[in-house]
Parts: structure tokens; C-alpha cells; sequence
């Protein structure tokens, strides 16, 4: 066999080697993967403390680590999941690498600043992990005051600052997006041609700007309470503990949006290429990213209803609520109205996107349960709720990530997964899910706590099922791991546009090259219109 | 978009008059004005904030598009202290049994 040597295309992962070229980019594309890098690892770490809090909850006994260490895992399992993988997960992997391509831009408009947000994550980051190393934090990750001002002896201050600085990061990626949006769009890329991924960002983007200060702020009256003893949460020192509640969930609930509103993007492009038909009711779904943005903000008291918080305010706090579920409704509906008639494949990222809608109905659904009052006095703090927001965090979120993540893969490397083993993983991972969280809404509603390691001996069954299920969900996201490492090398190349998508990511070749596009485009066309890819060669499991 | 630049002269009033107000927010710590401190204290500070956001971050100048950003954050700093204070203001309309 006689191979010509031809020389291999520049792109953007090829154009320059070594660790510099790495640390010192301002290509959107490969800050998208140091992201990407990043958040895995704490994605892991956060797996690890998850599977010590299974293992210890096998036996109604607190036999496997001390009431202290059951403390710490479950606050570090949480900070790390939610700070550093949830929070940063889809907008600063996916959606650095594709908001810009996706509206026909080079990059970002602040590539510089762009690169400094994810060095912020990773300063951050490495405080959040001395404490974790230094002797870990046990406040839950919600640091709840009095306990987190006065009386907690681990390590607060180090963890709430890597959260504090974290959050910087999370500004700046939301002020980009925002500018790019605005001011980098491609001739034609009008407001409603754009992808409904892009608008997703857009409302993420605004939640990060709008909602993360306050965050910062209530960090900053932590620290001030516990080193310098200022009364503002503490009841003995004249504060109010319900104060620090108001302004923790002020930005902590719509911090949910903040991982939810991606991955809602992500879904909607998956329902389309895979049923190829344009998303029903576009402008709908793109409106109901920004009503969720701004209603987000007007529910957090849901979070209040056992504390001393007013039974007004509660009663508004839950009539709102109830809001939220309209937009996001819509979306649900429309995917599925989306599907109607299309011509529908199962290839991996589809499944996910499936797995996603199911999941992320029955995590919104008893979302309702708990916005409801005198429902939620039943079941606050208990495995209902935990059960709850992992059906939309790890249900809905992790799903459409994964799914995403397969979606774009061949753009991002150049190289297809493989098709056999992906849709395994993906059909392990939702098996795995729904055996560890299904028995934990049985488990809440029946009573137990969240946050106990000691626990009645009839509880031990649904526990028992919860954790096998860990170990299955475990194995099903090590799979996907592990085969996006092999097809590197060894996956099949990959075409420019292998799904016939009509996104403008799709219309340059994988992986791209440095500035994205050798020639800018110009956009003709609605977003979802696949009469401009007819003929195209698809491959499609 | 033509970029306006004030004068020297505009910043250092500007300046002067936040120099002011601070040593008015000071003065007035010392004088005891009852429930009203919270106040003054509180109108001194809009004035500087408003001061800064107008001058020195050419809000004055700016597009119709950074003004409504600068409104969008203020209104949300509003959803955050109206909400709050709903909770706050009613926490006693209903007695507590035992008192």
C-alpha cells in the first residue's frame, strides 16, 4: 500500500505545542478544554467523596467514618460538585468552545479576560482543595450561620474564599458572553437566528452578572462575622441567621438555573439535528430561557419555609414558584412537539437528550411538591429533597453535558466515539441514576434525614438500592472516560459536519481551525432550517 | 460611537464632592439621629454611588443599552431588599403562641 504524505490541515490544536502554548492561550476553543480538564478532575473528586458517603450509608450503623468525617464528605461532595463542576460544567467547557462559532465569531470579545476566568477557577479551586486537604469543611455546602460563623471549627474561611474567587470566574465568562452576543455576531446571525444554545447562554450569562455578586457579598459578611466577630447573621451578637439565608439563596437558586439553562441549550439542539426538524416553537423556547433567568430570581424564600422566615412572604415565595415551571414547560412540551413527526435517530447524543427530558420532568415536577407549604414541611431536609435536586442536577444536567459532550466531540478532536460503547454507557448511566435517586424519594418521604449517618434499620433496603445504583452510575460515567480518552488515537475520523447539522459550528472542519472560519460567514437562514444540508453525507448510529 | 471626555476640572468636583460626602457619612455617625442614621447614611451613600456610576464610569455619556444594564442592576439589587424586607416587616404579624 503506497500512503502519500499530505500535510496534516492546521488547526487549532496543532497550530502550537508545549505547556505555554497551553497556560498563555487566548483561543476560546482550547481555554474550553482547560475548563474541560479542570472540572472533570472535580467532577471525580466530588464522585469520591459521593462514594464514601454510599458506602457509609450501607448500614443503618456509622460504622465506616466518625459523625465529623460524614459531616465533611457530604459539604466537600457538595462544593465540589456544585462550585466547581456544576456552576462552571457546560457554559465554560461547551459553551466557550461553541457560543462564539455558533454565531459565525473568532472568539470571544474579551479573549484575555476570558483565559484570566479560568485561571480564577483554578486559584479558587486550589483553595476549596487545601481546605478539603487541610482537614475539609463541615458546615453543608449551604454555610449556614450561626453554625458557619461561631461554631464550626473546620476549615470555613479557606473554602468560602475559593468559592469567592470562583464566583469572579463565573462573572467574567457571563460578561463575555453577553458582549460577544451583542457585539460579535456573524452578518445575518440576527437575534432570532440564533441557536437556542446561544440564547440559553445569553440567560445563563445574565444570571452570572446579576446574581453571583451578591454571593461574594454574603461571603465577605461570613468572613467579616467570624474573624472580626460583626454581628450580622449571629442572634447573639445582634444579627439575624435568616438574613444570611435571604442572601445565600438570593443567588443560590438561580445558581440552579445557572446549571440548568445550558443544558436546557444543549437538549434543544440534540431533539433537533436527531428528529431534523426545526425545534417547535423556537422563539417560545428561546423566551422561555430568559423568563427563567428572571423568575429564577424572584423564588428563593422556597428555601425558607421551616425557618423563622414570614408566613407572607412564604406564601409569595411559593405563589411565584409555581411560575417557574410555565417556561420551563414550554420547553418540555416543545421538544416533544419537536419530536412529532420527525425522522428520529438513536444515536448517543439523543439518548442523552431523552434521558434528560424524562429525568428532568420528574426533578420539576417534585420541584412543585416542595414549593408547595405544607408539603414541604414534611419533607425539608430530608431525602426528598436531596432526591429531587439530583433529578435535575445530575438527571438533567450531568445528561445533557454527557450528551453534549458526545454531540461535539468530533468537531472538538477531529475523531468519532465509539458509537456501541457510548450508547451502552448512556443507557448504564440511566439505569445507574434512577437506582441510586428513585429510592431516595421513597426514603424522604418516609423520613429520613439528609445529613445523618445513623439511621433506622427499615430504611436499610432503599439504601442499600441507592448505593448499588452509585456503583452502576459509577461504572457508567468511567466508561465514557475512558473511551473519549482511546478515540484520540484511535476513533475514527471525523467529517466536518457528521450529524447534518445546520449550526455554524458544523460548517468548518474538525477540529476547527484557529479563528474558527477561513472565510466569515453569512447567515441566510433560521437556525434549525435543514433544507441547507439536504445531500449531506450523515453519519448517525 | 463618539466617546465624550469630561473635563479635569468635572472629575476633581467630582471628586471633592465624594471627599465630602464621606466626611459627612463620618459626621453624622457622631450625631444621634435615632432610627434615622440608617438613613442618612444610607441617602449620602446612593448620592456617591450614583456620583461614581455617572462620572467617573461615563454612565452620563453612555449608550441607551449600558444605561439599561446599569438600571437592570439596580432594579435587582431593588428585587433583593423588597424581598427581603417583605420577610422582615411581616415577621410578626402573626403572634407566637406562648408570648
Amino acid at each position: 500500500m503506497i500512503t502519500a504524505a499530505v500535510p496534516e490541515r492546521e488547526n487549532y490544536l496543532n497550530n502550537a505545542y508545549g505547556i505555554k502554548s497551553w497556560l498563555l492561550t487566548r483561543d476560546h476553543k482550547r481555554i474550553g478544554l482547560l475548563y474541560l480538564f479542570t472540572v472533570t478532575l472535580f467532577f471525580f473528586l466530588g464522585g469520591a467523596f459521593a462514594t464514601m458517603i454510599r458506602i457509609e450509608l450501607l448500614t443503618p450503623q456509622g460504622n465506616f467514618v466518625s459523625s465529623e468525617t460524614y459531616n465533611k464528605l457530604f459539604t466537600m461532595h457538595g462544593v465540589a460538585m456544585i462550585f466547581f463542576f456544576l456552576i462552571p460544567a457546560i457554559p465554560a467547557t461547551l459553551g466557550n468552545f461553541f457560543l462564539p462559532m455558533m454565531i459565525g465569531a473568532r472568539d470571544l470579545a474579551f479573549p484575555r479576560i476570558n483565559l484570566l476566568s479560568w485561571y480564577l477557577l483554578v486559584i479558587g479551586g486550589l483553595f476549596s482543595l487545601f481546605a478539603m486537604l487541610a482537614g475539609g469543611v463541615d458546615t453543608g455546602w449551604t454555610f449556614y450561620t450561626p453554625y458557619s460563623t461561631t461554631y464550626s471549627n473546620s476549615w470555613v474561611i479557606a473554602t468560602a474564599l475559593g468559592i469567592f474567587i470562583s464566583g469572579f470566574s463565573s462573572i467574567l465568562t457571563g460578561l463575555n458572553f453577553i458582549v460577544t452576543v451583542h457585539r460579535m455576531r456573524a452578518p445575518g446571525m440576527t437575534w432570532m437566528r440564533m441557536p437556542l444554545f446561544v440564547w440559553s447562554h445569553y440567560a445563563t450569562a445574565l444570571i452570572q452578572v446579576l446574581g453571583t455578586p451578591v454571593v461574594a457579598v454574603t461571603i465577605i459578611l461570613l468572613f467579616c462575622e467570624r474573624v472580626f466577630h460583626i454581628g450580622i447573621f449571629d442572634p447573639t451578637l445582634g444579627g439575624d441567621p435568616v438574613l444570611f439565608q435571604h442572601m445565600f439563596w438570593f443567588y443560590s437558586h438561580p445558581a440552579v438555573y445557572i446549571m440548568i439553562l445550558p443544558a436546557m441549550g444543549i437538549v434543544s439542539e440534540l431533539v433537533s439535528v436527531f428528529s431534523r426538524k426545526p425545534v417547535f416553537g423556537y422563539q417560545f423556547v428561546a423566551y422561555a430561557s430568559m423568563a427563567i433567568a428572571v423568575l429564577g430570581f424572584l423564588v428563593w424564600g422556597h428555601h425558607l419555609f421551616v425557618s423563622t422566615q414570614s408566613v407572607y412572604a412564604a406564601l409569595v415565595f411559593s405563589f411565584l414558584s409555581y411560575f417557574v415551571a410555565i417556561p420551563s414547560a414550554i420547553k418540555v412540551f416543545n421538544w416533544t412537539a419537536t419530536l412529532y413527526k420527525g425522522s428520529i435517530s438513536f444515536a448517543t447524543p439523543m439518548l442523552y437528550a431523552f434521558g434528560f427530558i424524562g429525568l428532568f420532568t420528574i426533578g420539576g415536577l417534585t420541584g412543585l411538591f416542595v414549593a408547595a407549604l405544607g408539603f414541604d414541611v414534611h419533607v425539608t431536609d430530608t431525602y426528598f429533597v436531596v432526591a429531587h435536586f439530583h433529578y435535575i442536577m445530575v438527571g438533567g444536567t450531568i445528561m445533557a453535558y454527557l450528551g453534549g459532550l458526545h454531540y461535539w466531540w468530533p468537531k472538538i478532536t477531529g475523531r468519532m466515539y465509539p458509537e456501541g460503547w457510548a450508547k451502552l454507557s448512556a443507557l448504564i448511566i440511566f439505569l445507574g441514576f434512577n437506582l441510586t435517586f428513585f429510592p431516595q424519594f421513597i426514603l424522604g418521604y418516609l423520613g429520613m434525614p439528609r445529613r445523618y449517618h445513623v439511621y433506622p434499620d427499615e430504611f436499610q433496603v432503599l439504601h442499600v438500592l441507592s448505593t448499588a445504583g452509585a456503583s452502576v452510575l459509577a461504572v457508567g460515567y468511567l466508561m465514557p472516560m475512558i473511551y473519549f480518552i482511546w478515540s484520540l488515537r484511535y476513533g475514527k475520523v471525523a467529517s466536518a459536519n457528521p450529524w447534518g447539522a445546520t449550526g455554524l459550528e458544523w460548517q468548518t472542519p474538525s477540529p476547527p481551525p484557529v479563528h474558527n472560519f477561513d472565510v466569515t460567514p453569512i447567515v441566510t437562514h433560521d437556525a434549525y432550517d435543514y433544507s441547507t444540508v439536504i445531500g449531506q453525507e450523515v453519519e448517525v448510529g | 460611537m463618539s466617546e465624550h471626555i469630561d473635563s479635569v476640572k468635572t472629575y476633581a468636583l467630582v471628586f471633592a464632592a465624594l471627599i465630602a460626602a464621606t466626611v459627612g457619612t463620618t459626621a453624622v455617625a457622631f450625631v444621634d439621629l435615632g432610627p434615622f442614621s440608617v438613613v442618612v447614611a444610607l441617602l449620602i451613600a446612593v448620592c456617591k454611588m450614583l456620583l461614581v456610576a455617572l462620572f467617573f464610569m461615563h454612565v452620563r455619556h453612555s449608550t441607551r443599552l449600558t444605561r439599561l444594564v446599569v438600571l437592570g442592576g439596580l432594579l435587582w439589587l431593588l428585587i433583593l431588599i423588597a424581598l427581603t424586607m417583605g420577610d422582615i416587616l411581616t415577621r410578626n404579624w402573626v403572634g407566637v403562641p406562648g408570648r
